[in-house]
């Protein structure tokens, strides 16, 4: 490619900065990492997050049958089974797992779900920040 | 460069293949019907069972199941209204709607469809109560290739 057309050409600089702009924005809007969405839990907790607090809230059941640990297993560093199905669940903890926690609208959609059938509400930002901080603990 | 590398043009193909639903992977089989899978709906139903075909149940099943997704089977499977419209649209188009899925099964179970029963009736009560297979709704406890969408007699392996 000649670059020169780039220097000669202010509406081709142009479109090019934009086309750069826009690709940064949309991967910024989709993508997050598991530190970020801790973050931002964090920020809505107001308070540092407690790993052990976490790991407690994910093995303990809260009223119902199923705890975390039902599906996911007491330490979700390998494939866990669906209580009900059988269906094999992918590892949870992030680093066994470089999909996890890296969308924060499946990220969300999932602590709705799993935290109905667990705890029989949406969880809170606080216990959110628990259980993730938790989960970043746990490498290879 | 090796024939068994592939090539960026395999993977886009491959991609768009996968991204249309005629990905040879996500194939639904039923009553000798077999229909492509929409990617959605591979994504947010077989993320927790094996992908069911539509085509084993009435629109009628299909429609109280997703109106009622929040208490689906005992768990929350609730969707986004634009994820829940699309996903309801496609199991209803492809409903079952022979003579032999006219009938709504009990609980809008699959498992409970008078084809079901017929094609498992030599499955013993012992069989059905392993911990390897626990439910009937765990296809691929015994359809070693259910998560393809293939549910030929000859790829049956029931555990011990």
């Amino acid at each position: 490619m000649n670059c020169s057309a780039f220097k000669r050409s202010p509406l081709l600089r142009a479109t090019a900065a934009t086309m750069l702009a826009c690709a940064t924005l949309l991967s910024a809007a989709q993508a997050a990492t598991p530190t970020e969405l801790l973050g931002g839990y964090t920020a809505l907790a107001g308070s540092a997050p407690v790993p052990a607090r976490g790991q407690e809230f994910f093995t303990k059941t809260h009223g119902k049958e199923w705890s975390c640990s039902s599906c996911h297993g007491a330490v979700p560093i390998q494939t866990g089974k669906h209580a009900s199905t059988g269906k094999p669940i992918a590892a949870l903890a992030p680093a066994f797992n470089a999909e996890r926690f890296t969308d924060k609208a499946k990220t969300e959609k999932w602590f709705r779900r799993n935290c109905n059938d667990v705890v029989g509400r949406e969880c809170t930002p606080s216990e959110k920040a628990d259980l993730l901080s938790w989960l970043i603990t746990l490498k290879p | 460069m090796s024939r068994t590398t592939p090539t960026l043009l395999h993977r886009v193909l491959i991609g768009l293949l996968a991204s249309t639903g005629l990905a040879h992977s996500a194939m639904a089989e039923g009553n000798g019907r077999t229909i492509p899978l929409l990617p959605l709906y591979q994504q947010e139903c077989a993320a927790c069972h094996v992908a069911y075909s539509p085509t084993l149940m009435p629109a009628a099943s299909w429609t109280h199941i997703m109106n009622n997704l929040p208490t689906h089977f005992g768990t929350d499977a609730s969707l986004d209204p634009a994820t829940l419209k699309e996903i309801s649209g496609w199991v209803n188009a492809h409903a079952g709607t022979y003579k032999r899925v006219s009938e709504m099964p009990p609980q809008d179970r699959i498992t409970r469809t008078v084809w079901f029963e017929r094609k498992h009736r030599e499955v013993s009560a012992a069989t059905w109560k392993l911990p390897a297979v626990k439910s009937a709704a765990n296809c691929a406890a015994c359809h070693t290739q259910a998560d393809k969408g293939d549910f030929n007699e000859h790829n049956i392996r029931i555990p011990r």
